[in-house]
């Protein structure tokens, strides 16, 4: 092993505490990931800009995470707290919601968590109270498929990994209502990191939708390292929603690793609000023949934020379709990034995939990085990407203010509408209508609010 | 109701009008027909406030006050109405929730009360009928996927409900069908009355057979050049543009 950064010594520390606490209690099988996904955290270090390896550098080219690695962090399981209950109010999704599984600072809540209406057999539990009662449906699947080897925070997250929220739905059974995943970090006055791990196992013909929120109650600077892994069996659905809006000076690092099989059908829309410093990894293994996945996105971000989103799609089989969109508002001098790679395998003939980032820039000083990527290995494919980066219509600002409409109402009216494209394919009605109000909100403009652009 | 004396405009560094004087009364529609290129757009344009013209010299007066010095929302608010010669489509905003904004601003402008979403609807139903459009247009996205008679008609259907002072139709009838034509010139002709003027701009003649104007002025290279009765349309469509242009460069000789 090469020489370990010092930067990392407060990790190494913390793991041998951790190791030696609740770690302790655990399967086997979940020490031996533990130990290794550490190892290679150590190994790799923190993808500065100095990083030895050119493969990793280019993956966090526009990203700096030297405020993380310059920050003592505390695991933030060592003191619970409990949030607000307006606050708690305006997150939850009530009867709406089949089961919600609350974690407050990366550890799971009974008290706040509810499973109203489940359907029998299926499991919405806690990742430790699922290793307890059902280890055989947790071991082919955990640290399977987000792989530790080339992302250090994937290997952060999976050393410390301990709490989170673990779904399985069994062969041929709908779940109608969604189940949501609810991560408050309520800040503790002192930097501290959470390491939520999520697992997700849709069986063959079965169908779920998941809602993944995190939000912050304090602006205090806090670190969300999170992973989620789901797998989507045979023909089977899976809706997946994660809604990011964590505090102000929040880093919230996180990855979606999606395993598709045989035609099966997955989406996922993540909208990306809160945060300091947000990167999103979200990538999915096509490897199942004429399975289809659709990744939708929204970042909308302003003042000093940066907020970075990676997807890959990796279409393994043949006959296999994506569709990605996403779209990003930046104002203030907040800083965008979105880098879409879509790989062809030799076998997947007949891909069909498309890939569309735009990006609006409300002022002169935000930015944005953008990169779509096309790695295609046989000659039987349709493939499109493509990006945009613009500002808003001159024309349609003086045609809506010709009508009598304010300057900054037709400004906010437009950047609705660029918005609304994502926000109109979110199918569960209290989420889409809890984003439409804030975006109304948040666009501080005066738009008529009892009813939506 | 609006005097326009002396007006100068200008985009970067190509001066466009160059002098227009013209007064409009309330109940009074003039027409201003011109040549391509003439500045008719230019000044439908300056008048509800495009900001990319720059006027130079001149100024105009609506109905008391200084119209140039206001923004383009407030000249809305104030009853002015520019029915765009191509109206911009707005993905993402419906019909009903722009013109309600729209007509909120205004009522509120004119310290009248908002009307809900109830009666708001039971406004617009109403005026559906005067534009023979289906109401299923006015849910969708501002002018989205419209043809071009649509979107004319919407432009007519928006005058309707805004219930303007002063209307400046901008090549209304451009690219429209005869069926069309009527359809927004019956339109326009249900909102006439004493307290309301309106410009109606036009390249051709035919609309005028649909709205009688009272008054129609030509337009040449950025100034009005004769003025008449409505007589003086049809003596353009059957002799063009050239005649007028060639009186006008005997009238006012260019300074080189």
């Amino acid at each position: 092993m090469a020489q370990v950064a010092k930067e990392l010594d407060g990790y190494l520390s913390d793991f041998e505490r951790f190791e030696k606490n609740g770690a302790a209690k655990g399967p086997s099988w979940v020490h031996e990931i533990r130990r290794a996904a550490l190892s290679r955290f150590a190994e790799l270090g923190f993808p500065t800009a100095r990083h030895p390896d050119p493969e990793l550098r280019e993956e966090w080219k526009y990203t700096s995470v030297a405020p993380i690695v310059g920050l003592r962090f505390k695991p933030a399981d060592h003191e619970l707290s409990w949030p607000a209950s307006d606050a708690l109010a305006s997150a939850t999704l009530g009867s709406v919601a089949c089961a919600e599984l609350v974690f407050v600072n990366g550890r799971y809540s009974p008290a706040l968590s509810s499973r109203r209406s489940l359907p029998k057999r299926v499991a919405a539990l806690s990742l430790p109270a699922a290793l307890n009662a059902h280890p055989e449906s947790i071991e082919p699947h955990l640290a399977r498929h987000a792989s530790s080897q080339n992302h250090p925070f994937v290997a952060l997250n999976t050393a410390f990994m301990r709490d989170g929220a673990f779904v399985y739905v069994p062969t041929g059974t709908v779940v109608e209502a969604p189940i949501h995943l609810l991560f408050i970090s309520t800040g503790r006055g002192h930097p501290t990191v959470s390491y939520p791990r999520n697992l997700i196992v849709a069986g063959r013909d079965s169908q779920v939708t998941i809602v993944e929120r995190y939000i912050g109650l304090q602006n205090d600077a806090y670190f969300t390292n999170a992973v989620t892994e789901v797998v989507v069996g045979e023909n089977a659905a899976i809706d997946h929603y994660k809604l990011q809006r964590e505090g102000e000076d929040a880093f919230h690092i996180a990855t979606l690793q999606v395993h598709q099989g045989r035609s099966s059908n997955f989406s996922s829309h993540s909208v990306a609000l809160g945060g300091a410093l947000v990167r999103n990894d979200v990538n999915a293994v096509l490897d199942g023949e004429g399975s289809e996945c659709t990744l939708n996105g929204l970042y909308m971000v302003t003042g000093q934020q940066h907020v970075d989103n990676h997807t890959r799609i990796d279409h393994v089989k043949p006959h296999c379709l994506s569709r990605q969109l996403y779209k990003g508002v930046l104002d203030g001098k907040a800083r965008g990034v979105f880098n879409g790679k879509i790989v062809v395998h030799p076998a997947a003939q007949k891909t069909d995939a498309r890939q569309t980032n735009k990006n609006l820039l409300l002022s002169g000083d935000a930015l944005i990085d953008t990169k779509p990527q096309l790695e295609i290995n046989n000659n039987d494919v349709k493939c499109t990407h493509g990006s945009t980066i613009g500002r808003l219509d001159e024309d349609s600002i003086f045609y809506l203010r010709s009508r009598g409409i304010g300057v900054e109402v037709a400004r906010g009216l437009l950047t609705y509408a660029f918005a609304s494209e994502i926000i109109k394919r979110i199918k569960v009605e209290p989420i889409r209508a809890q984003l439409e109000n804030l975006l109304v909100r948040r666009l501080r403009s005066g738009l008529p609010v009892e009813d939506t652009p | 109701m609006l005097e326009i004396r002396g007006l100068h405009a200008r985009a970067g560094n190509n001066e466009i009008l160059r002098g227009i004087d013209l007064t409009v009364n309330a109940g009074e529609v003039h027409a201003v027909m011109g040549p391509n290129g003439s500045g008719k757009s230019t000044l439908a344009q300056v008048l509800a406030g495009r900001e990319d013209y720059q006027v130079t010299a001149g100024g105009v007066i609506y109905e008391g006050k200084d119209l140039l010095a206001m923004s383009p929302e407030a000249r809305a608010r104030e009853g002015i109405f520019l029915g765009f010669q191509y109206p911009v489509e707005i993905p993402g905003v419906s019909t009903t929730y722009f013109l309600k904004a729209a007509f909120n601003a205004i009522r509120k402008h004119r310290g009248l009360e908002e009307l809900d979403a109830v009666d708001f609807l039971a406004l617009i139903k109403e005026k559906t009928k005067i534009l023979e459009m289906e109401q299923s247009l006015l849910n969708r996205p501002i002018n989205e996927g419209f043809s071009g008679g649509e979107k004319k008609r919407n432009e007519i259907f928006q005058m309707a409900v805004l219930e303007p002072k002063l209307a400046i139709l901008d090549e209304t009838d451009s690219g429209l069908d005869i069926d069309a034509l009527k359809i927004v010139a019956n339109g326009v002709n249900a909102l006439r009355n004493p307290d309301r003027a309106m410009v109606v701009i036009t390249h051709y003649q035919r609309l005028l057979n649909y709205i009688v104007p009272d008054y129609v002025h030509v337009l040449v290279d950025g100034r009005i050049v004769k003025s008449g009765g409505k007589a003086l349309a049809l003596e353009l469509e059957a002799k063009g543009y050239d005649w007028i242009k060639a009186d006008a460069e005997l009238a006012q000789p260019t300074i080189a």
